[in-house]
């Protein structure tokens, strides 16, 4: 017999047919069987959909995609409001998108090669289930942060060859953006589409450079030197 | 006062919605869901458009030959034509708003061939085309500041001597029950597959709420017997593995690994070789290993992080086992070309309607096509259609009152018969007796079980008393509503005695020139009546 824990509420196990260990499945099982309450999103099951992202032993997980084990513990998503159980405030997604300008803004008429489409394909691959959202440490200190879904989106659109408007877009990630990202690279262990978010970051670092602009917390800090200081900003992008 | 609202937030939606804002109307999208979670992200293969390039040899009169032969003569021409004729804009749109489409080795859009083409068609982005068309559709909506209303679950149409007032609707949230005037409603909210719970590779959000509500205020509904099943689904979750599996040169083989269909026969075909050949005791696999891990990570990266994830099995080196799995229906709100229902400023589209597109059976590729190509111009025919010398009265209809007593009363209901187990039940019934072998016998035994369940609901319910984010509520309605839909789709059945595309009867094999039409059901005085037209 097994014991999961789900928003502080212990579950048994053993009744669960076919010894499934998918989450999203025991979720389901739980809700029918043992607690019609208990209240969670879901959709497509297959890992597109984005809706059924929790944390199981602090880790931000698709449930539809993850496999428990006896012990395990189930969370919400961090950084915002939860509604009950399992299911968290999502509105300032919609807001963080808008902010960030992460659309097509002035279509260009450049040849597109494969290159170039492969060049956005990794990050266009986003589901939006908010796992970086949760993950991130910014939002304890600025919740206006506009964190790395929004700016792997902002960077999708920077690189397409289609854009020929890229200044609007780094001009949006300035404020509460590029800068106030830590580099902890914490997105990137939880994206379940294996989107390196940390490097789009520093890459929007870098076009914001080209553009003129410069890091805030650089030019607070009036030493005169930079050698062997690590405040997150790397214009080559290592 | 709201212009256009539409109910759904998928592909068809989300067109609708960019084509009617560009009008510079008021534009309100309602959805259950949040946008990206809709059942268009799930589309995987591509989208069928005809290109202009050097070497092709596809036409639009080929890509309309393939789409009649799906069709099996009950589709309609002139949407057909239509869908058709406009491919190649529609791509281009596409491209244009921002899709990334995958290209080949001259700079053009990439594509594919899928069953039942007779080229390479869809144009695609690897296998996550609908995701890349869903959120790119997202971002433009955003950008064109069309206002959301997530999380809001439609309960009934408002409607006055024959024209749409607007809706009622459940706040998930709150509970609360609230009425939204519209000069005009777009209902796109998918199709219905999630009745075969347990057999389906759709969303849990597709219970069909829009057409059993369209029901409800004499709507007509055609087709509902035709039930797409998709041939290869991962055996036990039923998890998708996309047509572009065989489209690449999959191949589909027995437990002694002998192929014994054409991989690129049209869907029912191929399902049914498949269901078959389970039924008689054997397995079915499908086996991509001839082609090579750079080839599968290349074109399908989704298809071998699925079979990994959900079977632990690699795709470039093992048998994938599979099987059949309701996908997509092709039935719905009757409508013409432009989207327009029997109600004056109500219109529908996408997999919620039955326009005629697909007829009897969808080729592969053309659900994307046609998302876009009538969400367009659904969503520029509302905006046209509105009479601006028109007086919109801003009232509370009585229908608001009604459904906050509905709700209410769900509360209060006994709840001795659990609905998560008749829903259960439900799902492997419509596969086993609803699926892809038919026969009066066993259909008029699902009707048997439609009408005790029916008669039960009243002493089903719900144990969650919450008002806040209350699932268990929200779960109870769309299976209500699916229960509802139920016996349009097993009437409509029994009363098709022939095979014809996706509905097979195995008392009646053969097609019947007398069944060339469409079956149409109205719902009088509680009473489902069907007619072929």
């Amino acid at each position: 017999m097994a014991t999961i824990t789900i928003c502080e509420k212990e579950y048994s196990l053993d009744s669960i047919e076919n010894k499934v260990d998918n989450l999203l499945q025991i979720l389901n099982h739980v809700k029918a069987t043992q607690n019609h309450s208990l209240a969670f999103r879901s959709g497509c099951r297959s890992g597109v959909c984005g809706s059924c992202a929790v944390r199981v032993n602090g880790v931000e997980k698709l449930a539809c995609k993850s496999h428990i084990k006896d012990g395990d513990i189930v969370e919400p998503l961090k950084n915002t409001e939860v509604i009950k159980d399992l299911v968290v405030d999502l509105s300032a997604q919609e807001k963080f998108l808008r902010e960030s300008k992460a659309s097509l803004d002035t279509k260009g008429d450049e040849p597109i090669t494969i290159q170039d489409e492969k060049n956005i394909d990794l990050q266009s691959n986003c589901i939006l289930c908010n796992s970086c959202f949760s993950s991130c440490p910014v939002y304890e200190v600025n919740p206006n942060f506009k964190g790395p879904f929004a700016l792997t989106r902002t960077y999708r659109y920077v690189n397409d060859k289609k854009e020929s408007n890229i200044k609007d877009k780094i001009d949006a990630v300035q404020t509460d953006g590029v800068w106030d990202c830590t580099l902890c690279g914490n997105c990137n262990m939880v994206c379940p589409e294996h989107i390196d978010i940390k490097n789009d970051i520093m890459m929007l670092r870098n076009k914001s450079a080209q553009l003129g602009y410069t890091d805030p917390n650089m030019a607070n800090f009036d030493s005169g030197f930079d050698a062997g200081m690590d405040f997150g900003f790397n214009p080559n992008g290592f | 006062m709201i212009d256009v609202l539409i109910i759904g937030s998928g592909g068809a939606g989300l067109s609708a919605a960019l084509e009617s804002k560009q009008c510079g109307k008021k534009v309100v999208v309602l959805s259950k869901t949040y946008p990206t979670q809709s059942q268009t992200c799930q589309a995987q293969g591509g989208i069928n458009g005809v290109l202009q390039k050097e070497n092709s040899t596809d036409t639009k009169e080929l890509h309309r030959k393939d789409t009649l032969q799906s069709a099996h003569e009950i589709g309609d021409i002139d949407t057909i034509n239509y869908m058709c004729e406009n491919s190649t804009q529609t791509i281009q749109w596409l491209d244009d708003i921002g899709v990334p489409f995958s290209r080949d080795e001259n700079n053009n859009i990439a594509q594919r061939r899928l069953g039942g083409a007779s080229n390479s068609r869809a144009c695609y982005s690897s296998d996550y085309t609908g995701l890349k068309v869903l959120h790119t559709f997202y971002d433009n909506c955003i950008k064109n500041n069309i206002e959301f209303i997530d999380e809001h679950m439609l309960l009934n149409f408002i409607v006055e001597d024959e024209v749409i007032k607007g809706i009622t609707c459940l706040d998930i949230k709150t509970t609360e029950v609230k009425q939204i005037l519209a000069k005009s409603v777009i209902v796109a909210t998918g199709g219905y597959a999630g009745l075969y719970n347990g057999y389906t590779t759709n969303s849990t959000a597709s219970t069909g709420d829009s057409i059993t509500a369209a029901l409800r205020v004499g709507c007509a509904v055609s087709n509902m017997e035709y039930i797409q099943f998709h041939p290869t689904s991962l055996k036990g979750s039923c998890i998708l593995i996309s047509e572009s599996a065989r489209g690449e040169g999959g191949y589909l083989v027995t437990k002694d690994e002998e192929r014994f269909v054409d991989e690129l026969a049209a869907r029912d075909v191929v399902a049914r070789a498949i269901l078959e050949k389970i039924e008689s005791g054997d397995e079915v696999f499908l086996d991509l290993r001839h082609l090579g891990i750079e080839k599968i990570k290349e074109t399908m990266p989704q298809e071998y992080d699925l079979a990994l994830e959900f079977c632990h099995l690699k795709l470039d080196q093992d048998l994938i086992p599979i099987m059949p799995a309701a996908h997509y229906t092709m039935g719905g709100i009757k409508t013409n070309m432009y989207g327009e229902t029997n109600i004056k400023n109500l219109y529908a589209v996408g997999e919620c309607s039955s326009n005629g597109v697909h007829g009897a059976n969808r080729l592969g590729g053309n659900s994307l096509l046609e998302i876009v190509t009538f969400g367009k111009l659904v969503g520029k025919t509302a905006i046209e259609n509105i009479d601006e010398k028109a007086q919109f009265v801003v009232k509370e209809y009585e229908k608001l009152a009604e459904d906050k007593e509905y709700i209410n009363n769900l509360f209060e209901l006994p709840n001795t018969i659990d609905f998560y187990d008749i829903k259960k039940d439900m799902g492997k019934l419509f596969y086993n007796k609803v699926g892809l072998f038919r026969e009066e016998e066993k259909l008029k035994e699902v009707l048997e079980d439609i009408k005790i369940w029916e008669k039960q609901r009243s002493q089903m319910g719900i144990s969650d008393k919450s008002k806040v984010y209350n699932t268990n509520l929200k779960e109870f309605i769309e299976f209500s509503n699916k229960l509802e839909l139920s016996e349009a789709i097993v009437v409509s059945a029994i009363h098709r005695k022939e095979s014809r595309g996706a509905h097979y009867r195995i008392d009646f094999k053969e097609e019947n020139e007398k069944f060339a039409c469409e079956t149409l059901v109205v719902k009088k005085d509680e009473n489902i009546i069907v007619e072929l037209s």
